[in-house]
């Protein structure tokens, strides 16, 4: 029903993940898993909603492939419960379960044609000929692999034999299709063409897909919601631009971006914000959205390089705002990164576009200046 | 012809040699060294069989060595070739020839079958061993040929015979009351064929079977395979190389094999290298022998040929 829609009159309504009290289609219950004692997954909680495209984000060791391997029931969980669609699967196995699963070796069988790979899962069903023919076709349409039924996969480029592992594992129309560091192997610059196309496949398709990554900009382009995981617990969940703006802990507003802390102590508790004192950065600064932090509460206030301007004159008001001195910059083509040293020896990372040429620019090194950002990009964090 | 003419001859021949493409191509090192392999062929495989292939034409005579001359000069200057096609004609229409033929052939396709499907099930019982455990396993594969050939075959002739282990133990558990003669069969020949060359079908099965992608199958399982027909879908013709590779090894080697009928197979089997052994030594019969050696020879290359061309269709 989601897939036959115009994915642009869909942009303004409301998906399942948006609305409170929604049934989710799969249901991660407390999953705890240890090997030889030990733990790599601690009861971890994930609702996933149908027709999303939700990201495993971690660095590696962080369990999410064991997470994923549970899922597509290749190991078994210590305990918890897996549910799909309704379904308890927790001790349906692997070759029963309605989930597939891209590797990201691919895992392409060497010895059978495009074809053959892709009719490979099909030919279990017990299907008559001519519908796992039109199946095939409609898939290696969808996946833009025409013309090349009869190769091999040795005769492949990287980017069509992760098309031809996404047709196989698409091909059975599973309910949920799991796919392990897809775009690892490819290029950087096919990566980004290739993100969206799976975007775009994953719209006009219609199923669920769970996507494990380590790559944060990966998740951030493709996924509808992410969880970052660390240690084999989840941290955060939340759409991409949520858990970018509104970290929960330092390791997550860390892992999803560049970040300057500030250490500070909550000085005044106002209604719609709060004033912390930094010594680390010898300043006031004014934050909103800052939860139930009472007054003396040790916390940290982070603010993204990219949100942090600089000028050459002293700001107006009394606050969020510090002198320093530019020792570094490195010029990114697009962007420039400056690092300026504080008073009071701290050094802090401000991102600008560069809308200027190199030479016409208004910070040279060792220019004093000011920077200053807006009380609601200060994000507090207690952890 | 005087010196003159005679060196500049000389000097034109060696002006066309330096202009072939092979004399061009010799300055290149990649290729100068892959002529190495080929001259040790031409030295060490060829020039013996076209020998054997000349003397194979020629007649016993009581002289040294014990065969006429094929080719011979006369005094006036001619070339006398005489090829004596009697050997061949006796090979072909003999049946005791035929006979052994046929033994070995027969013999050489159990032996392969029968290893083919208990190397196969070794190969993958190591494989699906605990990846610590497979170096030790292959070790114990490969232990038997850090005795002699002999000494193996030996030990399987104490086993089988009348006073051995085998009959020992059938007539203490009261199975049978007199010894089972075991030896001097067909079926022992094969059974020592299939101990002794089960190694040279285990480890190229093997190889193939450890480079098999881990997530291959787990992706076939995943697509809805259970793990016998995964088995048959994929880990068998993954390993077909394997298979093929052991096939040629064992069907060679047991096809031209003496030392095991021989010995376990006693006066009744005949086979080619006991034949040959026959010829050579009892009946200083050399052209004979040199007859056999080529027709067994082609017979010997004919499998590998087969498999050659199945390979290609495949």
């Amino acid at each position: 029903m989601y897939g036959s829609e115009d994915p642009l009159l869909s942009v303004n309504r409301r998906e399942d993940w948006q609305i409170l009290g929604a049934e989710p289609f799969v249901s991660i219950k407390n999953i705890s898993k240890s090997f030889n004692g030990v733990p790599l997954i601690r009861d971890v909680s994930i609702s996933v909603f149908k027709n999303e495209l939700f990201s495993l984000l971690g660095c590696s060791g962080c369990g999410k492939t064991t997470l994923l391997r549970i899922l597509a029931g290749f190991d078994k969980p210590s305990s918890g419960k897996i549910i799909i669609d309704g379904i308890d699967v927790t001790d349906v196995p692997v070759f029963k379960r309605p989930v597939n699963m891209m590797f990201q070796s691919y895992a392409l069988f060497p010895h059978l044609t495009v074809y053959d790979n892709i009719a490979f899962g099909l030919k279990q069903d017990k299907l008559s000929k001519t519908s796992i023919a039109d199946k095939i076709g409609e898939i290696i349409k969808l996946t833009n692999l025409t013309g090349l039924e009869k190769r091999m996969p040795d005769q492949l480029s990287g980017g069509q034999k992760q098309r031809v592992a996404l047709a196989r594992s698409l091909v059975k129309r599973p309910k949920l299709l799991l796919l392990d560091e897809p775009m690892a192997a490819l290029d950087k610059s096919l990566r980004e063409q290739t993100q969206f196309e799976l975007v775009n496949i994953q719209e006009r398709i219609g199923i669920t897909f769970i996507l494990v990554t380590h790559d944060q900009e990966e998740a951030m382009t493709m996924s509808s919601r992410m969880a970052i995981m660390e240690e084999g617990k989840i941290k955060q969940i939340g759409a991409p631009h949520d858990v970018y703006e509104f970290p929960n802990s330092k390791f997550v507003a860390e892992f999803v971006g560049r970040v300057n802390f500030f250490d500070g102590i909550v000085l005044e508790h106002q209604l719609d914000q709060i004033l912390i004192e930094s010594n680390e950065i010898g300043c006031f600064c004014n934050a909103t959205h800052a939860g139930a932090v009472p007054v003396g509460t040790r916390v940290t206030c982070a603010v993204r390089p990219e949100k942090i301007m600089i000028s050459t004159l002293r700001p107006a008001y009394p606050r969020n705002w510090v002198k320093g001195v530019i020792k570094e910059i490195a010029y990114l083509g697009h962007i420039s990164t400056y690092h300026v040293l504080l008073n009071s020896g701290k050094v802090v990372v401000v991102t600008l576009p560069n809308l200027l040429r190199l030479d016409d620019r208004n910070f040279q090194w060792e220019d004093e200046v000011y920077l200053f950002w807006r009380s609601e990009n200060s994000m507090v964090l207690t952890v | 012809m005087n010196a003159k003419q005679i060196s500049y001859g000389i000097l034109l021949i060696w002006k066309a040699v330096k202009r072939t493409s092979l004399f061009k191509s010799l300055k290149d090192p990649q290729f100068f060294f892959g002529l190495l392999p080929l001259l040790w062929l031409i030295v060490f495989f060829l020039a013996p069989i076209l020998v054997i292939i000349v003397i194979s034409f020629a007649s016993t005579s009581f002289s040294i060595p014990p065969f006429s001359e094929v080719f011979k000069w006369s005094i006036d200057n001619i070339l006398e070739i005489t090829l004596n096609t009697q050997n061949y004609i006796s090979v072909v229409k003999d049946s005791y020839y035929i006979h052994a033929f046929f033994n070995s052939i027969v013999l050489s396709i159990i032996t392969t079958a029968v290893c083919s499907v208990l190397g196969f099930a070794m190969a993958y019982g190591i494989f699906c061993a605990r990846k610590e455990r497979r170096a030790n396993l292959l070790v114990l594969v490969t232990l038997s040929f850090w005795t002699s050939f002999l000494i193996r075959v030996y030990a399987w002739i104490n086993m089988l015979s009348a006073h051995g282990m085998i009959n020992r133990f059938l007539m203490k558990i009261g199975l049978t009351s007199e010894p089972i003669q075991f030896t001097g069969n067909y079926y022992a020949v094969c059974l020592g064929l299939i101990f002794c060359y089960l190694p040279f079908m285990i480890l190229p099965i093997y190889a193939v079977l450890e480079k098999i992608d881990r997530s291959c199958v787990e992706s076939s399982w995943d697509l809805g395979c259970k793990v016998t027909r995964t088995f048959w879908r994929l880990t068998v013709p993954l390993s077909k190389d394997g298979l093929k590779n052991g096939c040629i090894l064992v069907s060679t080697a047991s096809l031209a094999e003496f030392v095991v009928p021989e010995l376990v197979g006693g006066a009744s089997t005949i086979t080619f290298g006991r034949v040959l052994w026959t010829e050579f030594f009892n009946n200083l019969d050399w052209p004979m022998t040199c007859a056999i050696s080529i027709v067994m020879m082609s017979m010997v290359m004919f499998p590998s040929f087969l498999f050659g061309m199945i390979r290609k269709r495949i």
